[in-house]
């Protein structure tokens, strides 16, 4: 066992890059889906064993009570998500919009970015992360363009321009931290691993580290999805298969985040530097309400949940801006809800989208009438995500909302008017997706409601009861981020 | 480290903010590509230099990429697909070009009161390399600000690489730059197939889709 977990960093990377080599060389779509799913499963597996004794950070690898979090939900959701594009992909090869060559490609890119985002996760070298920050963008990229329609095309691209121009951003960014860390740290690898440039922030010159965190967080910010730089966002969700639009939002919104969070604990290692908590309460707070605004006026179903995503990354990044062990604990059950019930809704909404042939919410009515199973977990996920209890983002919100009016009154009210213009917007529509007249096509769907029930019943869960090791745990990493 | 080492190394790096310069009011298509090659050249230069000087063998890998794939293969590449989309005739620039030319030194003069009193702690080599890499960053912003087509924002964006290599190199010791100019080549690689797949699209939509997808059975959708 203990083997295991000293080895597990190398099987959460090795397992992915080597499924996708092998995904890359096998025909025929039902063998790969399979093992699409069983390399994610096994990956979830050795991210588990990272909960067991740590390897010691090396000058690439590190792992640490924050990014066991992020890879542990990565893996997860990652497992899922394979499991509900099995189900997923079958119809969309019935009707004609993947062929089997696209679907090999489809199977490889999706271990390749799973072996991003967790190379990123794990990385203990700014360079290292940002590189593969970077190809897990690409490879999402390209899965968003992979129906090739003129929308799908035009949404990749603008996903590509505004990435690249992100991640060009924090690249300066990440120069600028090895510039002035290089003067403290001495010159070489050392200078650019995570532990110490936490160990040694508070020797850094603060005026240039002010310059490259401002980079920093808009370049990361971008990927993020944060509201002035947000643009490429719901067009990479509405346009792509939506496995990709469940990892989108459930993962890589994270990674960017995991990444904007570290640089803040340099930051924070310094006492003469700008606070960053500010810029990033500002940042969420404008993508929040504004997200909110938005998603009044969406046509398209998936429009609208991506915008759903921008207003919750808005409510995690003003958490983690605000800071202490209150709001940083929030942060962290939020973005941990956000992506379990956001990924669910996915779940539902790919079929949904299936079973009707269309994704424009005028065309979506009355599913609890024709298909009670799905109607109603779409109910529960956006029941969820607007924030009402006994569910968990309820439970998140809650503190959040409560540790904000005690400590800054005046910032809490256009928190919790974001939150309540956007809960009008996700009920109101609701309401015409799930009730009434039943419109469009009622065919069945023979698809597999495990993932999307799995994580629902996990954030009912963990509305109801927070385990005391986890709540532990997550007080532990809510203590390290300052 | 002489003084003539640090002169000739402003020297290549101001001589890569003059040429964004110069990219900034081409207005057309052949020669907006000469003029990125040449981006390449001098910034391979820069490249090669600061090798020299730090004792850096690899960041020779570094320059030779920028000299054979942006410097060549990339303008080639782009050559062939402005020739072949019949679009050499279409840059637009949104603002025009005095007041384009405007904003880019302003924000040259940005850089340098940005940069050089923030730098006074770290080494000089660095701080000049910064403030005209930052230069040439923010020309490449405007520029891809400033333009409309695929194109011409490949080239923005490309010079706004060109710009981070430089303060890649530029600053002392920095591992991982060949592995990052090595992942970026990818990128650019990957968005100028993108834009040949783009235009072509473009270009098709009008006539026929159906002429390029027919065994996909696509035409459900929209």
């Amino acid at each position: 066992m203990t083997w295991l977990s000293l080895h597990a960093p190398a099987f959460v990377l090795g397992i992915p890059a080597a499924a996708a080599a092998l995904l890359a060389l096998l025909p025929g779509y039902r063998v790969t889906a399979r093992i699409n799913v069983a390399a994610s499963g096994l990956t979830l597996l050795a991210a588990l064993a990272l909960l067991g004794e740590r390897p010691a950070p090396g000058l690439f690898l590190l792992v640490d009570d924050l990014n066991v979090v992020f890879v542990l939900l990565n893996a997860f959701v990652g497992f899922t998500t394979s499991w509900f594009s099995a189900s997923y992909i079958g119809h969309e090869l019935g009707t004609g919009r993947l062929t089997p060559p696209y679907l090999r490609f489809y199977h490889a890119m999706y271990q390749v970015m799973m072996f991003g985002m967790n190379l990123a996760l794990l990385a203990n070298n700014i360079g290292l992360m940002w590189v593969a920050i970077e190809l897990a963008t690409l490879t999402t990229v390209m899965m968003v363009g992979i129906y090739r329609t003129h929308e799908a095309l035009e949404a990749a691209w603008k996903y590509f321009i505004l990435g690249s121009v992100g991640i060009a951003l924090a690249l300066f960014g990440t120069i600028l931290v090895y510039v002035v860390a290089q003067v403290a740290i001495g010159p070489g690898l050392g200078a650019m691993a995570w532990t110490n440039l936490v160990q040694y922030g508070g020797r850094f010159d603060p005026a240039l580290l002010n310059l490259a965190f401002v980079f920093l967080l808009l370049g990361y910010g971008t990927k993020v999805g944060l509201a002035p730089v947000h643009a490429w966002l719901p067009d990479a969700h509405a346009e792509g298969p939506t496995p990709i639009s469940a990892v989108l939002s459930g993962l890589l919104l994270n990674v960017a985040l995991h990444a904007v969070l570290r640089f803040k604990m340099v930051m924070s290692a310094n006492a003469g530097v700008l606070a960053p908590g500010p810029m990033m309460v500002t940042m969420g707070l404008v993508s929040l309400i504004f997200a909110a605004f938005m998603l009044y006026r969406r046509r398209d179903i998936k429009r609208m949940f991506a915008y759903s995503s921008i207003e919750h990354m808005g409510i995690i990044t003003f958490a983690f801006g605000m800071g202490g062990p209150l709001a940083n604990f929030a942060g962290l059950l939020h973005m941990t809800m956000h992506s379990l019930t956001k990924s669910a809704i996915f779940f539902a909404v790919g079929h949904v989208a299936q079973i009707k042939g269309t994704q424009r919410i005028a065309e979506i009515k009355g599913l609890t009438v024709t298909h009670p199973v799905l109607g109603w977990g779409l109910v529960l996920g956006v029941v969820a995500i607007a924030g009402l209890p006994p569910l968990g983002i309820f439970m998140s919100e809650f503190l959040l909302v409560s540790s904000t009016f005690a400590r800054d009154p005046l910032l809490a009210i256009p928190l919790v008017f974001g939150i309540l213009v956007a809960f009008g917007a996700l009920l109101l529509r609701l309401n015409s997706i799930a009730f009434g007249e039943p419109v469009g096509s009622t065919a069945r769907s023979d698809a597999s409601y495990v993932p999307m029930f799995a994580h629902l019943a996990l954030v009912l869960a963990a509305g109801l009861y927070l385990p005391a090791p986890l709540v532990e745990w997550f007080e532990n990493v809510a203590k390290v981020l300052g | 480290m002489g003084k003539i080492e640090f002169d000739i190394a402003h020297l290549v790096a101001g001589g890569l903010v003059l040429v964004s310069l110069l990219l900034l009011y081409q207005d057309r298509m052949f020669a907006l590509l000469r003029f990125f090659a040449g981006h390449a050249v001098v910034l391979s230069l820069a490249v090669a230099w600061q090798a020299l000087i730090q004792d850096k063998p690899e960041l020779y890998i570094t320059a030779a990429i920028a000299l054979a794939f942006k410097g060549v293969v990339i303008p080639l590449a782009l050559y062939r697909i402005v020739v072949r989309l019949g679009i050499h005739r279409e840059l637009e620039p949104v603002v025009g070009v005095g007041l384009t030319m405007l904003a880019g030194i302003g924000l040259i003069g940005l850089a340098l009161v940005v940069i050089l009193p923030l730098t006074s702690a770290a080494d000089p080599y660095a701080r000049e390399d910064l403030a005209f890499a930052l230069s040439v960053v923010l020309l490449g912003l405007l520029m891809m600000i400033t333009r409309r087509n695929a194109v011409s924002q490949v080239v923005g964006f490309m010079s706004i690489e060109n710009g981070l290599i430089l303060a890649a190199a530029g600053a002392k010791g920095m591992p991982l730059v060949v592995e990052i100019s090595v992942a970026f080549s990818i990128l650019i690689a990957f968005i100028v197939i993108g834009i040949f797949l783009f235009r072509i699209r473009e270009r098709f939509d009008t006539v026929d889709v159906g002429a390029l997808d027919s065994a996909r059975g696509e035409g459900e959708r929209r």
